[in-house]
C-alpha cells in the first residue's frame, strides 16, 4: 500500500474539502484584485501570481500529496523546477541585455525593464 | 515473468512503478509548459503593446471553478475506493470526467467567439473591434480588404497613430478604461481599411501565444478524459476483481489530472488578467 | 511447501509454453521484451547512420569537385528527386549529364545529415538500442518497469523516422535551414508549399521528441525500481550511471523543443509570427505577418535542449567505454566514485550552458560571461572522468581486442575533441570561430571518432552475449584501424579551414566566398584541402564494408562463444544464459559487491561476477 491508510484517507477528507473551499476562495480573491485595475503593470502581476502560487501549492501539496510524499518524489521535482527557473530567468535576462537597436520597436535608451512600468 | 512493484511499493523508495512514473512524466510537463510561458514573457516584454480586455473574465472563471470542481472530485473518487466505496468513487469519477466536458465545451464558445470578432484599422488611424457584418462581396486576402463593405458592430473606437493597433491606442488609456465594451455601428468600406484579421493566431503574438497555450492545456483535458473515462468502465471490473491495482491507477490518474488542472490555475490570471 | 512449488513450477511451464504460442509478430514486432526492442532500435539506428553517412558522401563530392555530375547515382537522384533539385551538366557537344546538385538540394542533405545523425542514428543507438538492450540485464531486472509504453517508444521513433525519409520526396524536398531550423529562414526558405519538408521535419521531431520523453521516463522508472537486491547506487556499474543521467537530460531538455516545434509549425502553417520579428520584407516585398515574434526565442528554447542534447551523444558511450576498458585492464576502473560525481555535475551544468551557441546573436556581456563561465566550468567534469579512464589504464593487463581498441582510440580522439572546444567556449575565440569549419571538426570529433568509436567498440563487445557468437577479430582490427586513420584526415584539416576563416553551410565548398573582394589571406590550399577530405570520407566509407559484412556473416558464421562469459566479465548481463531468455535471468540475484571486481588479491580467478555468493568475497 502506498502510504495512505484507510484510516489516514477517511481523516484526510475533511482536509481535502477544506482545499477545495480554499481554492475557490482563492479565485475570487483573484478575481476582485482584478476589477481594481492596478496602473502598474508590476504590482498586477505580483498580486496575481502571489495568489496563484498559493493555490498551486494546495493543489500540488493536498490533492497530489506531495506533501506526504517520499524524497525521490522531492528530488525529481526540485531538480526541474530549478532548470525551469533557470530557463525562465535566463531567456529573460538575455533580452534584457541586449544593445539598443536590437528591435524593431526599441524605444532609445531605455531597457525592456524601464518600459514595462508604462 | 511478472514485474515487481507495479501493485505493491518497493521498501527502499515507498513508490509503486506507476507512480514514479507518472512523476517522471509530470516533470516534462513542467518543463513543456514553462518553455511556452517563458515565450509568453519574452514576446509581451519584448512588445510594443499588450492586449487587454479581450478575454472574458466571468467565463474564465466559471471554468477555472469548473477544473477545481473537478479536482476534489478526482481525489474523492480515489479516496473512495481506500475506504471501500466504489460505487461512490464512481459516481465522483463520473463528475470529473463531466466537468471535463464542460470545461471543453465552454472553451469551445470561447474559440468560436474569437473567430467572430475582428479588429479593424482604418486608413485615416481610427481603430475599432468588435463583430462585422460583411456586403455579400466582402473580401480579406492576408490582412487587406480587397473588396465589399462592412458594418462594424464597435465594442471600442478609438484614435490611433498611423500603423498602430488596437492595443497601442489602449496603452495610452488609464488602465481602468481598457474594459469597456461600447456599441456602435459604423459602416466602412473596404478602401477605408488599413488592416483588419478576426482574433485567430496570425493576428497577434498575443492570440498567437493564447491559442497555444490553451490549445496545448485542452488536449490535455481531453487525453485526460479519454484516461479517466476508461478508467470509469473500468471500476466495475479492475475495480472489483484487482482493488489495489485499480486504486492505483486512479491515483495516478488523478494525479495528471491535478496537474492539468494546476497549469490552468497559472493560464487563467496571466492570459485573463494580467 | 510442495504445494507452492508446483504451483510454482507449472506456473513457469505455463509462461514457457505461452512464449512458444507467440506468433511471430508478437514476438519480433510487437514485442514488449526489452531485448527484442533493443535490437529493433540497433538495427534501425545503424541503417539511418549509413543513410545520413551516406548524403554526407554526396554532400563531400559536390564541395571537392563543384558543379560535376555525381558519379554512379547520378541519374537515380534525379529521377527521385526532380530536375529542379538535380540539374544536369551540359557538355560542349551538347550532352547531359544528370547528376550536378543544386544549392537546395546541398543544404537539403545538410540539413537531414544533421538531423539523422543526431536524432536518428547516435541518439536511438546509444541510448534506446544500448541501453535496452543492457541496462535491464546489468541491474538485474527482468525487464524494463513499462515494458508496453517501451514497444510504443520504439514505434513512435519509426514513425517519426519514415516522416523524416518521407520529407524528401514531398513538393519543394526536405528541410534545408540546418538542423537547428533557424527561424525565420526555416518558415520563409519554401513558402510556394503548405506541408513542404520542413513541415514534415517538425511533424517527425515532434513524434521522435514523444520517443525519448517516453524511453527516458521507462529508463529512470526501471534504475529506480527494479534494481536486484544488493544493488547499491554505488554498486552500479558506470554504464548504469551514465545512462540514468542521459534520460534525466531528455527528460527535462526535450519539452521545450517540443513547444518550439508547435510554435515553429503553426509560423509555417497557420501564419503565427512567435519567431518572425515586425518588418520582414522578402524579395522586396513585405512579409504578410502579424510580426512582433523574436527569432532568438526560437534559439534559446533550441538550445535549451541542443546542448544537454550533446551530452545525451557521448555520455553512453563514455559508459560503455569504462566497462569495457574495466573488462580488458582486468582491473577495477580508477575512480568509481568521481566518475559517478562527475557524470551527475555535467548533467546538471549541462542544463546552463546552452547559450553559448549564440555568442553572436548580440547577447550582452555579462549574460554572455555568465554562460562563457559555466562553459568553461562543465569542462573540468568531463576531463574528470576521461583522467579517471587513462588512469585505469595503469598497471592493467591489457587485452587489446577489437572493443579494447576502439575505446583505446575513444580516449585521445574525445580528448582532442574536447580540447577544442575551449576556443569555442570563449565567446572572444568564438567570435572568429563561430559557425567555421572549425566548428564541425570539433564536434565532429566528439562525436564520429568519439561516440561513434564508443559505439562500435560496444557493438563488437556484446554481440557475443545477443548472438553467441564472437565478430571477427581480423576484420574488426581491419575496421579499427582504416576508420582511425580515415576519420582523421577527415577531420584534422577541417580545424585549419574553420581558422582560415572558412564559413560552414556553403553549398560550392566556399569557392566564391574565397574570391569576393572583402576575404583576405585565403590560402588556395584551404580549398585545395576539400578534395582530400573528400577523399578520405569515401574510403571511410569503404572501410565500413568489413564492419557491416562482419556483423552480418558472424550472425551465421562467427567462432562459438565456449561460455555464458566469453569475456570474464563482473557485470550481471554476463551471468546469464546466452541469449538470455524472456526473464533475463534463470535464478534471483542478489548482488554482493561492486561492478569490478577484477584481480581481487588472494583469489584463483582474475574476476569475482557481482552476484558470487557472499562468502567468495564482499566488497
Amino acid at each position: 500500500m502506498s502510504a495512505h491508510s484507510h484510516d489516514d484517507v477517511r481523516k484526510h477528507l475533511k482536509l481535502y474539502i477544506g482545499v477545495f473551499l480554499a481554492l475557490l476562495v482563492g479565485t475570487a480573491i483573484t478575481v476582485y484584485a482584478w476589477t481594481w485595475h492596478f496602473e502598474s503593470v508590476a504590482v498586477t502581476v505580483t498580486v496575481a501570481l502571489f495568489i496563484a502560487c498559493i493555490k498551486a501549492f494546495l493543489v500540488a501539496g493536498y490533492f497530489m500529496h506531495l506533501m506526504s510524499e517520499r524524497k525521490t518524489i522531492y528530488a525529481i521535482l526540485l531538480t526541474t523546477v530549478f532548470f525551469f527557473a533557470g530557463l525562465m530567468y535566463l531567456t529573460v535576462w538575455s533580452r534584457d541585455e541586449m544593445p539598443r537597436g536590437t528591435y524593431w520597436h526599441d524605444h532609445g535608451p531605455h531597457s525592456a525593464k524601464q518600459r514595462i512600468g508604462h | 515473468m511478472e514485474i515487481p512493484y507495479t501493485v505493491s511499493p518497493r521498501p527502499d523508495t515507498g513508490l509503486f512503478n506507476a507512480k514514479v512514473g507518472i512523476w517522471l512524466f509530470l516533470a516534462s510537463e513542467v518543463m513543456l509548459f514553462g518553455a511556452l510561458f517563458s515565450s509568453y514573457i519574452l514576446l509581451r516584454v519584448g512588445a510594443t503593446a499588450w492586449p487587454h480586455g479581450l478575454l472574458n473574465v466571468p467565463i474564465g472563471t466559471f471554468n477555472t471553478a469548473v477544473l477545481i470542481t473537478s479536482s476534489i472530485t478526482m481525489v474523492l473518487a480515489w479516496a473512495n475506493m481506500k475506504m471501500g466505496n466504489p460505487g461512490r468513487s464512481r459516481l465522483y469519477l463520473g463528475i470529473t470526467v463531466l466537468c471535463g466536458f464542460a470545461f471543453l465545451g465552454v472553451k469551445s464558445k470561447e474559440y468560436y467567439d474569437k473567430f467572430v470578432h475582428y479588429e479593424v484599422r482604418l486608413v485615416d488611424g481610427t481603430v475599432m473591434d468588435g463583430h462585422i457584418k460583411p456586403s455579400p462581396d466582402f473580401k480579406i486576402n492576408k490582412f487587406k480588404a480587397e473588396s465589399g463593405t462592412i458594418v462594424v458592430e464597435a465594442e471600442n473606437v478609438l484614435k490611433a497613430n498611423p500603423g498602430e493597433s488596437m492595443a497601442d491606442a489602449k496603452d495610452r488609456l488609464p488602465a481602468k478604461e481598457r474594459y469597456h465594451h461600447g456599441h456602435e455601428e459604423r459602416e466602412v468600406k473596404a478602401s477605408d481599411i488599413r488592416w483588419i484579421s478576426n482574433y485567430t493566431p496570425k493576428h497577434s503574438p498575443y492570440f498567437a501565444i493564447y491559442f497555444t497555450l490553451t490549445g496545448l492545456h485542452a488536449l490535455h483535458v481531453f487525453g485526460g478524459m479519454i484516461v479517466l473515462g476508461y478508467f470509469w468502465f473500468q471500476n466495475r471490473t479492475m475495480g472489483r476483481t484487482q482493488t489495489e491495482r485499480y486504486t492505483n491507477r486512479l491515483e495516478v490518474g488523478g494525479l495528471f489530472w491535478h496537474f492539468v488542472d494546476l497549469v490552468w490555475i497559472f493560464l487563467f490570471p496571466v492570459l485573463y488578467l494580467l | 511447501m510442495e504445494a507452492s512449488s508446483h504451483a510454482a513450477h507449472l506456473h513457469d511451464v505455463h509462461e514457457a509454453h505461452h512464449e512458444h504460442e507467440m506468433s511471430f509478430w508478437q514476438k519480433y514486432i510487437f514485442s514488449t521484451d526489452h531485448k527484442v526492442i533493443g535490437v529493433q532500435y540497433g538495427v534501425t539506428a545503424l541503417l539511418f547512420l549509413l543513410f545520413g553517412f551516406s548524403l554526407m558522401m554526396m554532400m563531400r563530392w559536390q564541395l571537392a569537385y563543384p558543379q560535376q555530375p555525381i558519379p554512379v547515382v547520378g541519374g537515380l537522384l534525379q529521377k527521385m528527386l526532380g530536375a529542379e533539385m538535380v540539374a544536369d551538366k551540359i557538355l560542349e557537344n551538347g550532352a547531359k549529364i544528370p547528376g550536378v546538385m543544386s544549392a537546395d538540394l546541398y543544404n537539403a542533405f545538410g540539413a537531414m545529415h544533421g538531423t539523422i545523425m543526431v536524432f536518428l542514428a547516435i541518439v536511438p543507438l546509444a541510448f534506446a538500442a544500448f541501453g535496452n538492450l543492457i541496462v535491464p540485464l546489468q541491474i538485474g531486472a527482468v525487464d524494463m518497469a513499462f515494458p508496453r509504453v517501451n514497444m510504443v517508444s520504439y514505434q513512435s521513433y519509426f514513425i517519426g523516422g519514415a516522416i523524416m525519409l518521407a520529407s524528401f520526396f514531398v513538393p519543394g524536398g526536405a528541410a534545408r535551414s540546418g538542423w537547428t531550423s533557424y527561424s525565420p529562414l526555416a518558415t520563409l526558405a519554401d513558402r510556394s508549399h503548405l506541408f513542404n519538408g520542413q513541415t514534415f521535419w517538425i511533424i517527425g521531431m515532434v513524434f521522435l521528441i514523444t520517443s525519448s520523453l517516453l524511453g527516458a521516463v521507462n529508463f529512470i522508472a526501471t534504475i529506480i525500481q527494479l534494481r536486484a537486491p544488493g544493488m547499491t547506487w554505488m554498486r552500479l556499474p558506470f554504464f548504469v550511471w551514465a545512462q540514468f543521467v542521459t534520460a534525466f537530460l531528455l527528460l527535462l531538455a526535450f519539452p521545450p523543443l517540443e513547444a518550439a516545434a508547435v510554435m515553429q509549425l503553426a509560423d509555417n502553417l497557420v501564419g503565427t509570427s512567435f519567431f518572425l520579428p515586425s518588418g520582414l520584407v522578402v524579395s522586396g516585398t513585405p512579409v504578410p505577418v502579424s510580426g512582433g515574434g523574436s527569432p532568438l526565442l526560437w534559439q534559446h528554447l533550441f538550445w535549451f535542449l541542443g546542448h544537454p542534447e550533446v551530452y545525451v551523444l557521448i555520455l553512453p558511450g563514455m559508459g560503455m567505454v569504462a566497462e569495457i576498458i574495466a573488462n580488458n585492464t582486468r582491473k577495477p576502473i580508477w575512480g568509481y566514485k568521481s566518475l559517478v560525481y562527475s557524470v551527475l555535475a555535467i548533467g546538471f551544468l549541462s542544463f546552463i550552458v546552452w547559450a553559448h551557441h549564440m555568442y553572436l546573436t548580440g547577447m550582452g556581456t555579462k549574460i554572455s560571461t555568465f554562460f562563457q563561465t559555466t562553459t568553461m566550468i562543465i569542462s573540468i567534469p568531463s576531463v574528470i572522468i576521461l583522467t579517471c579512464l587513462f588512469i585505469s589504464l595503469w598497471g592493467g593487463s591489457i587485452r587489446f581486442n577489437t572493443p579494447m581498441l576502439f575505446s583505446l582510440a575513444f580516449l585521445p580522439m574525445f580528448g582532442i575533441g574536447g580540447l577544442t572546444g575551449l576556443p569555442l567556449g570563449f565567446n572572444f575565440s568564438d567570435l572568429h570561430l563561430h559557425d567555421t569549419y572549425y566548428v564541425i571538426a570539433h564536434f565532429h570529433y566528439v562525436v564520429a571518432p568519439g561516440t561513434i568509436f564508443a559505439l562500435f567498440a560496444g557493438i563488437y563487445y556484446w554481440y557475443p552475449k545477443v548472438t553467441g557468437r564472437f565478430m571477427s577479430e581480423f576484420w574488426g582490427k581491419v575496421h579499427f584501424w582504416l576508420s582511425l586513420i580515415f576519420m582523421n584526415l577527415i577531420f584534422q584539416p577541417m580545424f585549419a579551414q574553420g581558422m582560415a576563416g572558412l564559413n560552414r553551410r556553403m553549398a560550392d565548398g566556399g569557392a566564391t566566398y574565397a574570391e569576393s573582394d572583402s576575404v583576405i589571406g585565403f590560402a588556395p590550399a584551404i580549398l585545395k584541402a576539400n578534395v582530400g577530405i573528400s577523399h578520405a570520407a569515401w574510403l571511410l566509407g569503404v572501410a565500413q564494408l568489413p564492419f557491416i559484412i562482419n556483423f552480418f556473416v558472424s550472425i551465421a558464421k562467427g567462432r562459438r562463444v565456449e561460455s555464458d562469459n566469453p569475456w570474464g566479465a563482473t557485470t550481471l548481463e554476463w551471468q546469464t544464459p546466452t541469449p538470455p531468455p524472456h526473464g533475463n535471468f534463470t535464478k534471483p540475484i542478489e548482488v554482493h559487491r561492486g561492478p569490478y571486481e577484477y584481480s581481487v588479491p588472494g583469489h584463483a580467478a582474475d574476476f569475482t561476477p557481482q552476484n558470487a555468493p557472499e562468502s567468495l568475497h564482499k566488497a
